[in-house]
């Protein structure tokens, strides 16, 4: 082969913009060339994904998680509706959202569960935070050719130790155990500033073992809400509510933020 | 007259000059992804990068002049580049004009053809400039450039021949004249309201409230659209304007956090310190 192999190369058709690896090599147009039929000419192709918008955020303390996401749902400049939940209560410990596709959304939530309801039934208690992590990554990974067109994070606490932890997702099961992450539309915006004041990343004088300041509940609340106040502001599929998920050993609390119509 | 000879003479000889025409296919193609990546140049696609005024623009004709608005959301893709910016553009003292498209063209064009207007009233010695003469320089230049020029315009004016009058012109050159208009990509939002609250013979308050209304729909359901309501009224023959900017503010901030942020010292590695007294300033003499 004489491209070098990269990342896009194995990825099929439907999601790169590239030529396929197999397909036979284009004719290269040159401005000297004969007016070829061009993309605008062709008729547009029916694509089976479409991207609803919305930011989800996940964050975990020493003794409590938050699954945060806005409620609004658009269509590239439209919005169908203004209050979507791209959030759903999988434990009494275990909260997931989702950003990216409304349709694949709602079937995946259902697909989970499901599982969660068979799994329940064969042993007789909840899943656990890493089990129910691990099935999300499974049930995302038997769709790697035709992925599921949502990018999760999930959050909750430990059954043992009651410590929060989140698990941040790509579409084919990717996943990495943080305590902190955000995915969907206003991604670029939020996850730099949770970095920071999250993890004390960037701040090069504190001391490697101080690195993780540990935020109370409280002011992890607050700098959630911050952020979505900001994403509204800056990414125009963000806004008109924010959803809040608190999930501590007393049980799981949800609050609802009015944000941004415009 | 071949499109090869007339750059050949000086492309004086009238029509129009082909030349850039395949580089220009080309162009698009590249930008489109059909040209193979590997045998040529990467082109830099400066259109997606351009800041476009997503936009809803209106308009309304009432008995004593012409009601323009505007949003103040500019965009950049999906992200907002300006949230408070203007789209209602001065043309003469009795013509305003609001602009949707590509933010460069819509201010460019306005502020070329404000200037030629204010040279023709100054050539024709009248205290006013007819609206028509803006509309008619407005047009021809977007004709001129095929659509490239990507200006979607609501131009509203009164002058003592025609009294209020209010056009659309489109980035191709076609113009249209009603007595109520919208543009932009809230267009839709916009002229719905208009269609159900719009009736002849209106008041100058009743046409303020209706564009507000229409401008308002479309920042609450457009995405392109945002943030706040300018208004401009022209009236009394064309001697007085209202420009009414941020005459409604209603999408603001809903949260921030009441501490706010503290960065303290060393938050940024401090790698070297050189601290100087004072600095020598000399005055050097050229001899050219």
């Amino acid at each position: 082969m004489d491209r070098p192999l990269s990342h896009s190369s194995f990825l099929p058709p439907l999601f790169s913009s590239a030529p396929h690896p197999l397909s036979p090599p284009h004719s290269v147009p040159h401005p000297s060339a004969a007016p070829s039929v061009n993309a605008a000419e062709r008729p547009a192709r029916w694509s089976p994904y479409q991207d609803n918008g919305g930011t989800v955020v996940a964050l975990a303390g020493r003794d409590y998680a938050i699954v945060a996401a806005d409620t609004r749902f658009s269509v590239s400049f439209s919005i169908p509706t203004r209050e979507f939940t791209k959030i759903t209560q999988l434990t009494d410990r275990v909260v997931l959202a989702s950003a990216g596709m409304g349709a694949d959304r709602q079937y995946l939530h259902k697909m989970l569960h499901t599982r969660l309801a068979m799994y329940r039934h064969q042993h007789q208690r909840d899943m656990s935070l890493p089990a129910a992590a691990q099935m999300l990554s499974n049930t995302l990974y038997s769709r790697r050719f035709f992925p599921i067109y949502a990018f999760n994070v999930l959050g909750g606490i430990d059954s043992a130790t009651g410590e929060g932890f989140v698990y941040g997702y790509d579409a084919i099961g990717s996943h990495e155990q943080l305590k902190v992450v955000c995915s969907g539309s206003g991604q670029a915006i939020v996850q730099p500033v949770l970095d920071q004041q999250f993890s004390g990343r960037q701040r090069y004088s504190v001391p490697d073992a101080e690195r993780a300041p540990s935020l109370t509940l409280e002011q992890a609340t607050a700098l959630v809400r911050d952020a979505f106040a900001s994403a509204t502001e800056r990414d125009i599929h963000t806004g008109d509510a924010l959803e809040m998920w608190q999930i501590t050993a007393a049980g799981v609390r949800q609050t609802r933020y009015e944000l941004r119509k415009d | 007259m071949s499109s090869s000879s007339s750059s050949s003479k000086g492309g004086n000889g009238g029509g129009f000059n082909f030349d850039h025409h395949l580089r220009n296919q080309w162009i698009t193609a590249c930008l489109q992804g059909n040209a193979d990546a590997s045998t040529t140049d990467p082109v830099p696609n400066y259109a997606r990068h351009a800041r476009k005024t997503g936009t809803t623009i209106a308009g309304v004709q009432y008995v004593g002049g012409v009601v323009l608005g505007a949003d103040t959301r500019a965009t950049e893709d999906t992200v907002v580049a300006d949230k408070n910016c203007e789209k209602i553009h001065y043309l003469a003292s009795n013509m305003y004009c609001c602009g949707a498209g590509t933010a460069a063209d819509t201010e460019a064009t306005t502020r070329l053809i404000a200037s030629q207007l204010e040279l023709h009233r100054q050539a024709v010695g009248r205290a006013r400039v007819p609206v028509v003469a803006a509309v008619n320089m407005l047009k021809r230049h977007l004709f001129r450039y095929q659509g490239y020029v990507s200006a979607a315009l609501v131009l509203g004016g009164v002058d003592e021949w025609h009294g209020p009058s209010l056009y659309t012109i489109y980035p191709h050159g076609s113009v249209d004249q009603l007595p109520y208009v919208s543009m932009g990509s809230g267009s839709l939002a916009a002229m719905a309201v208009f269609e159900a609250g719009w009736r002849e013979q209106l008041s100058e308050a009743d046409a303020r409230q209706l564009v507000y209304e229409a401008i308002t729909a479309g920042i609450e359901n457009d995405l392109g659209s945002g943030s706040n309501v300018d208004l401009c009224v022209i009236k009394d023959g064309g001697r007085t304007v209202e420009y009414l900017r941020g005459y409604a503010q209603e999408q603001v901030r809903t949260y921030r956090k009441p501490d706010g942020y503290a960065f303290p010292k060393g938050t940024t590695a401090v790698l070297a310190e050189d601290f100087r007294k004072y600095v020598q300033v000399r005055k050097v003499v050229s001899d050219l």
